[in-house]
């Protein structure tokens, strides 16, 4: 079994226009920045991104948005990025914003089989119109369907041929999840190792979900906010 | 009247030897700057992380590692990492004690607006929809008016709301506040120089006044 592909360019060779995506990462942090690189490069739109950000003007998801190959982004958070706020406040880019816990619980739900989920969050609030609501133990629940994604293109620190994965400190965010979620699942990881070089106590998403793999070269690692302290 | 330091010193008192907390962006994260030394607590950062520690000194940097506002911290000794879903999980489970957040608008019986403003702001609701619908304890953190003087404390929340009956207690540059279970803002303790004139005027929703009121320590 070899899962090994030549790279971003080949891992992402048959997704097309009008897809429905995954994409690792928070902020710029454990994004798989190399397939989205080839997504622009290939040119595929009308993409239907499921990713917790939007990336920023000029970096991650916000490169697909800035040539309009996103006809719908489903994301929790999306400050960062002056472009996406304008494509949304002008109609031109659809968006279902959810809570970031919703979010990656339906991809879980995915990855365990499970079609729904049920959440409290967004009781109450607009997120919950046109929604089935449970009542468990005198408490209200939303039920939230499992997402069904074409693709998921996840970034990890260390993988084998087996598509076996180890990710590294919180550039491990949504990831597993997503990994587990898409029905192709695509990882680009900064080290490719052979199998039994990776501890099997340690995998954090087991092969079985993954389907490419490849090395990336040259991590940009875009930091988003450079926070330090002064030595005393 | 406190200024954002004052508000999270206030804050930093509530917070009880062995809590695990999440703090959220803004004034809440400076919270994380007063909890006294005695006091041992586990911050949880949403984006996967227990155990968050100061910023990286210059030059350590790890793009690796950030908190849930994208900036780059470090991880305490015994600190763990976790995927999102579980991030959430523990949270949805109420193993997390306190969760401290920033909010637009709240509402006398504590629903909370903090992620939308129709027409002009759409930035998303992050973890906080799920916090606020799980967490047994919130502290909001914030200004008691907005910039054109208007009470952001409410009868009824005007914004799209975050969640409902959720909010404990809020701590402003004014006052500090618990919301009633029936309803109403009891007022708790006055900021230094802060008369209980001054807050009732800053008012909107239902404000319980009852007896003395204290000037608060900071």
């Amino acid at each position: 079994m070899n899962k090994v592909v030549s790279g971003a360019d080949e891992a992402i060779r048959d997704i097309e226009d009008g897809m429905t995506l995954m994409l690792g990462g928070f902020g710029m942090c454990g994004l798989p920045e190399k397939c989205i690189l080839a997504l622009v490069k290939k040119g595929v739109k009308d993409l239907t991104c499921i990713s917790n950000n939007a990336g920023v003007d000029d970096f991650g998801i916000g490169l697909l948005l800035h040539q309009h190959q996103v006809k719908k982004m489903i994301s929790s958070y999306v400050g960062e990025n002056a472009e996406f706020e304008r494509q949304l406040l002008s109609g031109e880019l659809e968006v279902e914003l959810i809570p970031q816990g919703t979010l990656a619980t339906r991809c879980m739900a995915a990855g365990y089989g499970m079609p729904a989920i049920f959440t409290p969050a967004g009781i109450g609030t607009e997120v919950a119109e046109g929604k089935e609501i449970r009542n468990f133990n005198g408490k209200d629940y939303l039920m939230e369907m499992a997402f069904d994604a074409d693709f998921a293109i996840v970034k990890a620190w260390k993988g084998d041929r087996l598509g076996n994965l180890i990710y590294r400190s919180t550039a491990r965010n949504f990831n597993p999840v997503m990994a587990m979620a898409g029905k192709i699942t695509i990882a680009e990881v900064e080290e490719l190792v052979e199998p039994g070089e990776l501890d099997p106590d340690n995998i954090h998403t087991p092969g079985i979900y993954v389907h490419r793999i490849f090395k990336g070269e040259n991590y940009e690692k875009r930091i988003e906010q450079r926070t330090v302290r002064k030595r005393d | 009247m406190l200024d954002k330091t004052g508000i999270a010193k206030r804050i930093a008192k509530e917070i009880k030897d062995g809590y695990y907390v999440n703090l959220g962006i803004g004034i809440p994260t400076l919270v994380a700057n007063y909890i006294p030394d005695d006091v041992d607590v586990i911050l949880q950062s949403e984006n996967g992380l227990l155990g968050m520690g100061p910023f990286p000194f210059e030059g350590e940097e790890d793009a690796d590692t950030i908190n849930a506002g994208k900036q780059t911290i470090t991880k305490l000794p015994g600190s763990a990492i976790f995927d999102s879903a579980m991030s959430f999980g523990m949270i949805r489970a109420k193993k997390v004690n306190l969760t401290i957040l920033g909010a637009m608008e709240v509402s006398e019986n504590g629903d909370i607006a903090n992620w939308k403003i129709p027409g002009k702001m759409v930035k998303g609701m992050g973890g906080a929809m799920d916090l606020v619908a799980s967490a047994e304890n919130i502290i909001v953190a914030m200004q008691h008016v907005n910039k054109a003087g208007e009470s952001k404390l409410l009868p009824n929340c005007t914004l799209p709301l975050t969640g409902i009956n959720c909010v404990k207690k809020i701590v402003t540059e004014l006052a500090v506040l618990d919301v009633l279970p029936e309803g109403g803002f009891k007022l708790l303790e006055r900021a230094p120089g802060v008369s209980v004139e001054e807050i009732i005027k800053a008012t909107a929703g239902k404000l319980v006044v009852e007896g003395e009121i204290p000037e608060m320590i900071v």
